[in-house]
């Protein structure tokens, strides 16, 4: 029968597997469902509980009232909010943007040409600190830090510095590029990997030195990927919920970058719409880097 | 030789020493600490013991709660492997209408919608449904958050399986079923793997959400009580924090180990998020 098998044919080359649309959506909707429940209502919802008097105890629990802007306002009016706004761009900054992103390039470049055992101990270790549980890690750098006998303490023969407490954000910068650096360094790795051999070469040959190698030849070829990685690691630290382990946001505010400040806003304290609106300004951020992030993987594909 | 590169190579020694250290030192402590009969929060050379590990062992909640991760892990790890290996795979091989748009709405769900953004509905929303201290509902909320990332992995995955496999499969009249089974499971299965790495990974170090969602401290998995040892009594309990931070993280160097010998740290829209 020709055309029967014609038309199995033709099918065939939109569905090869003979799933069948009714099952392919049978399929694809157990995952959805949970998706749906857990990220993209939780999403609309902070919408709306970012507009009322929500609270977590008391009669604004049981009838929350839409407030409109209103806590928008207070925010706004909010010394710590601003306070961990500010933090929170000097986390980023500090930690993602150059740090992460020099050292994690950085070793990319310096161990392309060092002997594989010390490339693959190197490697492994920064590897290793990524891997580790957050919690562990910040335990780790609890006691790097710590006054009562931390190493850095014994190191530097100093047991009256308490680092946490009187350089509580140098400190979280210092903790998140040691746990985050390996992304980087994966990242630039394979990227140096396409810079043609030969036009290192031809830079070498005229004289050029390390930096003007590195300035004129590598970043032109790898411009692309410093965006993608800097856009990627900025948006994971924006979101981090790590520093709340080494310092809690303290002392007094001090290190209270905005997933600390949305945390002790709606659990501490209990106010979960003003919590709520501060939350979907983070969202808010992380849709625009997100939205140019996606831009940029389109035109390159 | 000249003067000048004898002072480069220095220096770049020097440079490299430096990285090593300051990556080193910090682990260090996880070494040497948990086998110390006087642990303290330097790193110094230790007391050779093994006391602190059946101190460990003796303590009212630690075993309890590397039982409740590998539990909310391993219920999350399934989920997450599981469903988006079927959504992938339809999404791959059929064209469900408005597929681009999912495709392009899950990319963007998955970086913008995180943990920390959305806990205040979270929490909420599990308040509300009594599934507070439930460790099933919150493997369900960790499963929810890895999915999109998880099924644009895969989906990655089964596009690079070629369509002529599936084709020649069915000319020989192999059901749907024997298809996906004896031929688009095998050669995706390095995806599978490290859909399976990766969302382990993630789980087993989440903190966040099982820190708002399980509040007995029964419930609590090891990334959380790590945090209640710390506390207890204003004062560290180095005796058992040690051990149980280094038993806390076997299981991720493990699968690290495993990862890299297996198949080297290359990128897959990057391992750990």
């Amino acid at each position: 029968m020709p055309p029967a098998d014609l038309r199995v044919r033709e099918r065939a080359t939109r569905d090869v597997a003979g799933l069948g649309m009714a099952r392919a959506i049978g399929f694809v909707a157990p995952a959805l469902l949970l998706i749906g429940v857990f990220l993209v209502f939780p999403a609309l919802w902070t919408l709306y509980i970012g507009i009322t008097d929500y609270q977590l105890t008391g009669p604004a629990a049981a009838a929350p009232s839409v407030v409109g802007l209103d806590n928008f306002a207070a925010a706004l009016d909010d010394a710590l909010f601003t306070n961990s706004l500010w933090l929170t761009a000097l986390f980023v900054l500090g930690s993602a943007v150059v740090g992460q992103n020099v050292l994690g390039f950085t070793l990319a470049w310096l161990l392309r040409r060092v002997r594989p055992w010390l490339r693959r101990a190197t490697e492994g270790l920064v590897l290793l600190a990524w891997i580790l549980p957050g919690p562990v890690v910040a335990y780790l750098w609890f006691a790097v830090l710590s006054r009562d006998g931390g190493t850095l303490g014994l190191l530097l023969d100093d047991p009256t510095t308490a680092w946490l407490v009187e350089y509580p954000m140098v400190s979280l910068v210092v903790f998140n590029v040691w746990r985050g650096t390996a992304f980087s360094m994966l990242l630039y790795t394979s990227a140096l990997a396409a810079v043609p051999p030969s036009q290192l070469e031809t830079a070498r040959l005229v004289g050029a030195s390390g930096w003007q190698v590195v300035r004129d030849v590598v970043f032109p070829h790898i411009r692309g990927h410093v965006l993608t990685n800097t856009l990627l690691i900025s948006l994971w630290t924006a979101n981090d919920f790590t520093p709340f382990l080494l310092t809690a946001g303290g002392p007094n505010h001090e290190s209270e970058v905005l997933p600390v400040l949305i945390y002790r806003q709606a659990l501490e304290g209990g106010r979960l719409g003003y919590a709520s609106a501060m939350s979907l300004l983070l969202l808010v951020g992380n849709l625009l880097i997100a939205l140019v992030y996606l831009r940029l993987l389109r035109r390159r594909s | 030789m000249t003067p000048a590169w004898v002072v480069r190579r220095i220096g770049f020694y020097v440079l490299v020493a430096v990285v090593l250290a300051f990556f080193a030192v910090p682990m260090l402590w996880l070494a040497t600490a948990p086998f110390d009969a006087r642990p303290g929060l330097g790193v110094h050379w230790p007391d050779w013991t093994f006391a602190n590990v059946s101190t460990t062992f003796r303590h009212p909640y630690a075993v309890t709660s590397l039982v409740n991760s590998i539990l909310l892990c391993v219920v999350a790890t399934v989920v997450t492997t599981v469903f988006a290996a079927l959504a992938a795979y339809s999404l791959s091989r059929v064209r469900i209408p408005g597929r681009d748009a999912l495709l392009y709405a899950l990319l963007l769900l998955s970086s913008v919608v995180t943990g920390t953004a959305a806990m205040v509905p979270i929490f909420v929303l599990m308040l509300q449904l009594g599934l507070i201290d439930s460790r099933f509902g919150t493997a369900l909320v960790i499963a929810g958050g890895m999915l999109p990332a998880a099924i644009f992995i895969l989906k990655d995955f089964m596009d690079s399986v070629p369509k002529s496999y599936e084709e020649s499969a069915r000319v020989f009249g192999a059901s749907p079923r024997q298809v996906l089974g004896h031929v688009v499971l095998p050669v995706a299965r390095p995806g599978v793997a490290t859909i399976l790495v990766w969302s382990f990974v993630n789980a087993w170090g989440n903190f966040l959400l099982p820190f708002l969602l399980l509040r007995d401290v029964g419930k609590q998995p090891a990334a959380v009580l790590l945090r209640t040892l710390q506390d207890e009594g204003g004062s560290a309990n180095l005796a058992v924090i040690p051990v149980f931070s280094l038993l806390y993280s076997i299981p991720v160097v493990v699968l690290y180990l495993f990862v890299s010998k297996r198949y080297g740290f290359r990128f897959h829209g990057g391992i750990k998020s």
